[in-house]
């Protein structure tokens, strides 16, 4: 039985795993790419993590995965912050679309928004 | 005493990882939970009292499931957006204002703001914090605070203020 849910909770982890990448494709920069793949990856993996953890059991591997889940969610979002910081002050541009930019106009000296005229 | 508090969470956490009582474990353990204790401990909380509170405890255990059921939504959320054929996206970075005054507080507020529906941190800057929002309700300082940020707020102030 927990084996079993073990399974579908597996199932589901690699579901939103696929669903992040699909996202990494789609969407249109680097901002809302991140913002895809950090969110469904992590949720995803944890996932897997915690399947694995329902199907061994308080054995070494159990134990190990679930240390895993903790260390990645607070990595994750660390490292997915970093990158989003990073391409900010190396001037990668953002998607058309978007709406306002008050990190640009405050630090950087200008919205980083990619215009048709430019 | 912030170094002896970082050595037993450490040397606990082997304890965890090996799960086995062997003398050759151990002795490896502690050689290297030293060195990790005389590098890193330096850079470990001021206060390490506070792990001893049990009521900040109680409420990073109440914190735990309800944060993971934002986690959850956050993923139907770009499911959704993912998935949806004309791409519901409007993105945009706003500012919005904390109430947290440390700095660990700051970065639970701003990992718990990474995973949850549709916001990711920028960056922190004193008590500002830059979201980027894949759909910006409003763009203005107050109100954006309100949405994002109150809900985990309310937790944190009790956990590590």
């Amino acid at each position: 039985m927990i084996s079993t849910i073990g399974w579908i909770i597996i199932w589901v982890g690699v579901f939103f795993d696929l669903l992040g990448a699909i996202g990494l494709i789609r969407f249109p920069d680097v901002y809302n790419r991140l913002q895809a793949s950090t969110k469904c990856v992590t949720l995803g993996t944890v996932g897997i993590m915690l399947g694995i953890f329902l199907i061994k059991g308080f054995t070494p591997m159990g134990i190990k995965a679930l240390i895993c889940t903790a260390v990645l969610l607070l990595t994750s979002p660390v490292a997915a912050h970093a990158l989003m910081r990073g391409s900010l002050h190396f001037g990668t541009k953002m998607w058309k679309g978007t709406i306002l930019d008050t990190y640009g106009t405050d630090k950087l000296g200008g919205e980083q928004i990619e215009r048709e005229d430019t | 005493m912030r170094y002896v508090v970082y050595f037993v969470i450490a040397f606990c956490l082997w304890l965890l990882l090996t799960l086995s009582v062997n003398l050759d474990h151990l002795v490896a353990g502690v050689i290297v939970v030293l060195l990790g204790t005389i590098f890193f401990g330096g850079y470990f909380t001021d206060k390490p009292i506070k792990f001893l509170q049990l009521h900040r405890l109680i409420w990073f255990i109440i914190y735990i499931p309800f944060f993971l059921w934002y986690m959850v939504k956050a993923n139907i959320d770009v499911a959704y957006r993912v998935l949806h054929p004309e791409r519901p996206i409007k993105p945009g970075i706003v500012k919005i204002r904390t109430i947290l005054k440390t700095n660990i507080g700051k970065v639970f507020l701003a990992n718990s703001i990474t995973l949850t529906p549709g916001t990711m941190t920028c960056d922190v800057e004193g008590d500002y914090l830059y979201i980027h929002w894949i759909w910006v309700q409003s763009p203005d300082l107050e109100e954006a605070s309100k949405i994002i940020a109150s809900r985990f707020e309310r937790f944190l102030r009790r956990i590590f203020e």
